[in-house]
């Protein structure tokens, strides 16, 4: 039996791990995500968990507590936002190279400057190439049901790598939905006992963890963290599996919305994926094959699968919620345009750029979007700006 | 997973090494010879030493063996001729003196 609730999407996370009860959980508080250690601070005060919190004098210490912690055999998780996701920098890479298969609830929040607390993605695109693996929700329910499946593919045998669950701050975190509940016994069976293999309170199996290593040893480590997260594909399918045949709920590594026939389809994450549903929907009502690609799965990337799903569009829009500086469009786009041209699939491609630090995302930005992409792919002549800017205040306006 | 580390060696493929490195023994950095790093080298003279073992606990690296209450000569094998235990000691019983050959050879 499942049970019908509603929750925001900081509760719906922190809902999920007092269900999954892990041992222990080092936190810092910071807006967005607060309100995640503060709701499990709770639960553990009022005897409903058996974790060990500690508040710890920093976000650089949160995750070092948490490595040393999962180091140690024990099953551990963080929480953060933002600039607190960036003081983990190097312990970011430290968990994954010392293969910790520990989890981190991340709430999406932009990044200085400049100073703001609303979302965007620059926190997490900032730490892509860190090695952890990186799931997306669109709302609570989806926050909620990446959050059970994060220490299964963490912990299986093939992978051994962290994992980041990430949502939107605030359009997600702090707005109320309606939300679908496993039962406690449930989400036990699911997530498991916690079996570390090799761990430093393992009396008379001594080990170390994350020894120097000279330039004779460091290249083939980093292939075999590499080929790891090569590995967790297939890790993640199968959990993302396990979960739907149990729950009835999720994705695997995207959702297609529509785009089987359409010739127009947008790539886009996080919660703004409802506000293009919406839209899909509405001209769709009018007769235009327009469909919606909605990303779960960021690390590790699934080019080739997302290159099928566009290999018979027209045209593409991919929707960077954050600015790379590099001159030619988001993370997202740079990783969609090399999947399309590794499997030689060639649909026109607008980067756009959108939502940085809150700014509003609507239903009719959407509809716009839409019909320059239909402009692009029926007019040859067309001169195609690649890299464009949504709702933002130009002299071109007045 | 769990392997003896001693067959691991800068030879192996990335499929065949420990998962993040991992090391399954302690005191590796035995078998890891650092005496070569050594520009200046100490020279134990034991007929001025009064075994007052001011020497053995400033030595960083752990290079002068203590047996029985007794100092012994240099583990020049991991020395890296900081010439900390020079400047401990109080009978000059230490001398540094430059390079790293003759001691190494004798």
């Amino acid at each position: 039996m499942s049970i019908k609730d509603r929750m925001s999407g900081n509760e719906a996370v922190a809902y999920a791990i007092k269900q999954i009860d892990p041992d222990v959980m080092p936190a810092f508080p910071i807006t967005p995500s607060t309100e995640i250690p503060q709701l499990v601070s709770n639960y553990i005060a009022n005897g409903q968990m058996n974790t060990e919190f500690i508040p710890v004098e920093s976000e650089h210490s949160s995750m070092s507590a948490t490595i040393g912690a999962e180091a140690a055999g024990a099953r551990s998780l963080t929480a953060t936002s933002s600039c607190g996701l960036a003081l983990m920098w190097e312990e970011l890479l430290v968990a994954a190279s010392n293969r910790m298969p520990c989890v981190l609830a991340l709430v999406n929040r932009t990044l200085s400057g400049p100073i703001n607390i609303n979302c965007d993605h620059s926190d997490s695109m900032g730490a892509r190439d860190t090695g952890w693996i990186q799931i997306y929700a669109e709302n609570n329910q989806e926050a909620y049901d990446n959050m059970l499946q994060a220490f299964p593919i963490a912990e299986d045998e093939h992978v051994h790598l962290p994992v980041m669950i990430c949502q939107d701050g605030f359009i997600t975190s702090h707005a109320v939905q309606n939300i679908i509940l496993n039962e406690d016994k449930d989400v036990c069976e699911f997530v498991g006992e916690y079996n570390p293999g090799e761990f430093l309170l393992n009396k008379g199996n001594p080990v170390a963890f994350g020894p120097y290593a000279l330039s004779c040893y460091s290249m083939e480590a980093k292939k075999a963290q590499e080929k790891a997260m090569e590995d967790s594909k297939a890790v993640i399918a199968k959990v993302a599996k396990d979960y739907r045949e149990r729950f009835g709920r999720g994705f695997t590594f995207f959702e297609e919305y529509r785009t089987s026939d359409a010739d127009h389809i947008m790539i886009i994450m996080g919660s703004a994926a409802g506000t293009a549903k919406q839209a899909v929907d509405d001209l769709r009502n009018q007769g235009k094959k327009v469909g919606v690609l909605k990303l779960r799965v960021f690390r590790p990337f699934p080019g080739q699968e997302i290159a099928n799903v566009l290999q018979n569009c027209k045209s593409v829009a991919i929707m960077d919620r954050t600015e790379s500086y590099n001159g030619h469009g988001g993370p997202l786009s740079s990783e969609v345009r090399a999947a399309l041209f590794e499997s030689k699939t060639y649909p026109e491609v607008v980067c756009y750029t959108y939502g940085l630090a809150g700014r509003d995302f609507t239903v009719e930005d959407v509809y716009e979007i839409f019909e320059e992409l239909e402009n692009v792919s029926s007019n040859n002549n067309i001169s195609i700006i690649q890299h464009r800017y949504i709702n933002l205040r130009t002299k071109e306006d007045r | 997973m769990r392997t003896d580390i001693s067959r691991i060696n800068e030879h192996t493929p990335y499929e065949e090494l420990t998962e993040g490195l991992m090391m399954f023994a302690g005191g590796t950095s035995k078998s890891f010879k650092t005496g070569e790093w050594r520009t200046n080298t100490p020279i134990f003279h034991s007929e001025k030493c009064k075994q007052c073992l001011l020497c053995a606990p400033v030595c960083p690296d752990g290079c002068i063996p203590v047996k029985d209450s007794k100092r012994s000569d240099f583990d020049y094998d991991h020395c890296k001729g900081c010439g900390i235990c020079v400047k401990a000691c109080p009978f000059n019983a230490i001398e540094m003196v430059p390079g790293v050959e003759p001691v190494i050879n004798s």
